[in-house]
């Protein structure tokens, strides 16, 4: 079955009474609507608002020229559509068969407890939205809980009071040190290979990697943690939320130059060379975390 | 031309004639319950089951759904077909007992006990209503709404339409309710209900904004349980 939980970027969730039409027609304007691409756009008015508000679907109709009826049959039919706004966080309890036989019930009953709401049910300060799904497709792993986008396995009763603090404090705060997904890494300029390591100054506790930024006629440096999979920095000037930045190697003074675009905001991505062969790539976006690591 | 046997007789009918259509032709009479001329089939009550095919390939399909084959065998009504068509009456009788055309065909077919738990439901989903809407009336009003066991029909978020132009063509086609559905003539309908013969829904002024499908039945108001 399909899984609700894509909610990315919490903060861009509007406030729920007002439905901007000027937005709705710009996601229309980027779909083809005469196609049926309904479920693209509901999906992409879910994405912003969070779930399908009467007002945003009323302007669909009228402006793709499909009966109201049609739009609202394919958004109850979805599970992953929702007509009622939804809390911050999403949690999705399995209650498969596999699940239920490992005692999926027991947990669901234990969220519902902690959070005082039903299965299908939003906590009252918005904070939670407890949903079950038939089967996640990880049987084996059960009982498997998703919250706001990750997976966890085998859970226990005794775990549910820890997996909603940490859903509050956000599950992309990685562990530097503890977490095996952080690793050092060795980078050079692609223009001149010179390492661009600098020992000088330090972030997350090792060495950094300098480089220089410009932004709007100013310039400075910013130093980038070496370890993959933190995006620890500190830069010479406050850089504004959101804004995308030119990249220039310290050493030969040649700019930084992009091979792909982020795929999380369009912003180019930076790539670097990795001592040892391989390609790490950074995106230019103050703000945007994301970074890739191609080895050769 | 396609030819076919119905029923051992040969028939020849044109290219995407159904096998309701065909058997019609022949003369013989398959039960119907979602299915009307001038809206698209449907094939949601299962009740026009013909068998096809032979020895242990037989299948039972839905005549008002499935087109003619070149030299198809098509039974009306063999032992396994009116078994099926029976059970098939017989739930439809337990959800939605109050019917007068379920309780009449159910008597048709020699139904003479409920075995299953009477539910009493205002509607089986038959679609008739929602096809009616969209394609005589062009209107898409209701439409079916969420899926599986809480599918339903009725308004976008259950509020007037403003499409709705209040033609009552849903209430005239609804087979679960004929009391609500027959007003222009209440006397022939018998709803067995409520057996409330001068319900209050008939004295109401005719097609004002109430539509059944909106409100469960203000004549026998069932207790549903
Ligand atoms: S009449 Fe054929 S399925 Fe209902
Ligand atoms: S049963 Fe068909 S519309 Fe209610």
């Amino acid at each position: 079955m399909k899984q609700d939980a894509v909610v990315s970027n919490k903060d861009s969730i509007k406030s729920q009474e007002q439905v901007d039409s000027e937005y709705i027609l710009r996601v229309l304007e980027k779909h083809d609507e005469n196609h049926g691409e309904l479920i693209a756009i509901l999906e992409e008015i879910q994405t912003e608002y969070g779930y399908l508000p009467e007002e945003a679907l009323r302007i669909v109709s009228d402006k793709t020229n499909r009966s109201l009826v049609d739009i609202y049959a394919v958004a109850t039919f979805y599970r992953t559509f929702s007509l009622k706004p939804k809390g911050k966080h999403l949690v999705c309890a399995c209650l498969g068969t596999a699940c239920h036989v490992r005692g999926a019930p027991r947990i669901i009953e234990e969220f519902e407890q902690q959070l005082g709401i039903k299965a299908g049910q939003t906590t009252e300060d918005k904070e939670f939205t407890l949903e079950t799904v038939n089967c996640l497709g990880a049987c084996a792993l059960g009982p498997v809980v998703v919250i706001d986008g990750y997976y966890f396995s085998k859970v226990k009763k005794s775990k549910v009071t820890q997996l909603l603090d940490k859903a509050i404090k956000g599950f992309d705060e990685l562990e530097i040190g503890k977490d095996k997904r952080i690793f050092p890494v060795d980078v050079n300029c692609p223009n001149c290979n010179h390492d661009l390591k600098d020992e000088t100054f330090e972030v997350d506790g090792c060495p950094s990697v300098k480089l220089i930024i410009s932004l709007d006629h100013k310039e400075g440096w910013l130093r980038l943690s070496s370890l993959y999979g933190s995006c620890n920095f500190s830069t010479e000037f406050e850089i504004p939320e959101g804004k995308v930045m030119n990249f220039t190697c310290p050493h030969c003074r040649k700019k930084l130059h992009s091979t792909s675009n982020c795929s999380m905001c369009g912003a180019p991505m930076i790539s670097m060379l990795v001592s040892g062969g391989g390609i790490v790539s950074i995106c230019s976006r103050r703000g945007c975390k994301n970074h890739m690591l191609d080895l050769i | 031309m396609i030819t076919l046997k119905i029923n051992g007789l040969d028939v020849s009918v044109e290219q995407g004639t159904t096998l309701l259509e065909a058997a019609k032709f022949l003369g013989f009479p398959i039960p119907t319950l979602c299915h009307m001329e001038g809206l698209s089939p449907y094939g949601a009550c299962r009740l026009c089951v013909v068998e096809i095919g032979e020895g242990p390939k037989a299948k039972l399909v839905s005549s008002c759904t499935y087109p003619a084959e070149e030299d198809l065998r098509v039974r009306t009504a063999s032992q396994r077909v009116l078994r099926a068509r029976k059970m098939i009456l017989e739930l439809l009788l337990a959800s939605c007992p109050q019917s007068k055309i379920i309780q009449d065909l159910a008597s048709a077919h020699g139904i003479r006990q409920q075995r299953f738990k009477q539910e009493h439901e205002d509607c089986i989903l038959c679609g008739l209503c929602v096809r009616m809407c969209a394609e005589q009336m062009v209107a898409k009003a209701i439409g079916f709404r969420n899926r599986g066991q809480n599918r339903s029909i009725g308004t976008p978020f259950d509020v007037k339409s403003d499409v709705c132009r209040l033609c009552g063509g849903c209430m005239y086609v609804c087979p679960a309710c004929q009391l609500r559905c027959t007003y222009n003539e209440p006397e022939k309908a018998i709803c067995g209900g409520c057996a409330n013969l001068t319900p209050p829904c008939v004295d109401k002024e005719q097609f004002n904004d109430m539509m059944c499908y909106m409100d469960p039945c203000v004549a026998c108001e069932i207790k549903k349980d």
